[in-house]
């Protein structure tokens, strides 16, 4: 399992794996919404909790088709479904793959481009957590995703249609961490079900994605 | 006529949606099945 | 007598052959009469004619959900037991459903118009109903993108699964998320808040026309799917012949 996260990561830090390329859309969305709603900050920052959220989730998006699609072109998806590795598991690596290289730097960078947005200082460690707490849920989902849709030739479009519903509840309660942070009430409640939320996908979700992986293995 | 009031158009229009969907979505059954029999009934004909 | 012999195809046909035009006739009827008559109710005290429009908008919205819930027993009768003609009519059912839904957000917006002086407001009944359209349009979606017919139906059985999870808790999530406009359940059985009967006839069998239109349907779609199968396997012998 070790072996195969750490070959995950290598792949996607290579040149042509696509690293960082999360973080520079949502840089870029984060300059392009002050112009698609002006500059004033009273107005930037009650929208700032939400559109974060959103750029991170658009971001996750990205990368979700590389999760299979390259390993089922050269045939190592084979390899690992017929491997003393359950591919539960695998799936589960993979998610985490994806997490650790599309997710985490999105977290990090974060709270700068919530700066860009006028997001209240308050909320940064509320808008951080919360990050923490569900994108590991958007990039285990994001894997379901991937794995429904590893066969066809234009997956792409279809692989979002499919996956954005599922982040609904996601965003909900992340959203709205972020923006009971920013007003100073309590979060607790919507934490709380964003961490079940995860954990629960944490623990459901790789069993649906091994399913669909075998199907289109067939 | 029964007398709708001041809400006729708003009664009207949500009766004409709603039909019109459920005409639309009964008319491409019908069509697309028969179309399936008539493809199949041609094709075992045929073969 | 076991329902699992209709796993035959050519079953299913004979059968739903002899039992569709009873379940035609007595769609149109229920439907023409439950709708007429619920056109021709007096007006609400409150609501004036637009009170008319609850003969179309919840007997739709109740089979909308309805209509997920059959696709969700379809597709597991499918993966558990194998059984084609089930997958069939999952897939056949989810056009159906999706209309289904968007009647009932049409005429709920064109109700809300004057009654909340909006189309569309953000509203956890109305948000789960977008969210239930998009599922089934991504459901109709992944049907239409694969190709090898079986496995179509068991990877839209696992999104169908998984789907029908986080439909649920998008409702509760939404619920969470904003407080609403929108009255509680039409129907409820708690005396007080009931329907006047003058309402409530017609409503009932309006719904009852809904679900037998919605059968009717769903048969004849399913003997065209049994039947576009059939074509495809005829071809498919053919060309390696």
């Amino acid at each position: 399992m070790i072996a195969l996260l750490a070959r995950d990561l290598r792949l996607a830090t290579r040149a042509g794996g696509g690293f960082g390329l999360g973080v520079a859309f949502f840089l870029i969305l984060s300059a392009l919404v002050p112009f698609g709603i002006g500059p004033d900050r009273a107005a930037l920052a009650p929208v700032a909790p939400g559109i974060l959220w959103i750029g991170a989730l658009l971001a996750c998006l990205l990368s979700l088709d590389r999760i299979f699609a390259l390993d089922h072109e050269d045939g190592s998806l084979d390899l690992l479904a017929t491997a003393p590795l359950p591919l539960e598991g695998a799936v589960a690596v993979k998610a985490l793959a994806h997490w650790i290289t599309t997710g985490l730097p999105l977290i990090l960078a974060a709270p700068i481009f919530g700066v860009l947005l006028q997001l209240p200082p308050a909320a940064m460690p509320w808008l951080v957590l919360s990050l923490l707490l569900g994108t590991p849920s958007l990039s285990m989902l994001g894997a379901f995703g991937a794995a429904i849709t590893v066969g066809l030739r234009r997956g792409g479009l279809l692989l979002s249609l499919l996956v954005l519903p599922l982040y609904i509840p996601t965003l909900i309660f992340g959203a709205e961490v972020t923006r009971r942070g920013a007003e100073g009430m309590a979060v607790q409640t919507p934490l709380v079900f964003l961490a079940g939320i995860t954990l629960a996908v944490a623990a459901l979700i790789p069993f649906a994605a091994a399913a669909a992986l075998r199907i289109n293995l067939r | 006529m029964i007398d709708l009031g001041k809400y006729a158009a708003t009664v009207l229009l949500a009766y004409g949606v709603g039909l019109a969907l459920l005409a639309g979505l009964v008319w491409q059954t019908v069509a697309a099945n028969a179309r399936a029999r008539r493809n199949l009934q041609e094709h075992e004909k045929n073969g | 007598m076991s329902i699992w012999k209709y796993a035959n195809p050519a079953k299913f046909m004979r059968t739903t052959d002899r039992l569709l035009p009873w379940l035609v006739v007595s769609a149109a009827v229920c439907c023409t009469i439950g709708l007429v008559w619920g056109f021709l109710t007096p007006q609400d005290f409150r609501q004036g004619s637009t009170v008319k429009i609850v003969f179309l908008h919840v007997p739709a919205a109740m089979m909308a959900i309805n209509i997920w819930v059959m696709m969700l027993v379809a597709s597991l009768i499918w993966i558990i037991r194998r059984h084609h003609v089930s997958a069939l009519a999952a897939k056949a059912a989810a056009p159906i459903g999706a209309v289904m839904t968007l009647i009932a957000l049409t005429t709920g917006a064109i109700w809300g118009q004057p009654m909340w002086g909006t189309w569309w407001e953000w509203d956890p009944r109305l948000t789960s109903f977008l969210i239930l359209f998009l599922f089934y349009v991504g459901y109709i979606a992944l049907w239409s993108a694969i190709e090898d017919p079986d496995s179509a139906a068991d990877l839209t059985g696992v999104l169908c699964l998984v789907g029908s999870v986080f439909a649920l808790l998008s409702r509760y999530a939404v619920l969470f998320w904003n407080q609403g406009l929108h009255q509680g359940a039409s129907l409820s059985v708690a005396p007080g808040e009931r329907m006047s009967a003058v309402y409530r006839h017609p409503l009932y069998l309006s719904m009852l026309g809904f679900l037998l239109l919605f059968l009717a349907l769903l048969l004849i779609r399913t003997r065209t799917e049994i039947r576009k199968r059939r074509l495809a396997a005829l071809q498919a012998r053919e060309m390696r012949a």
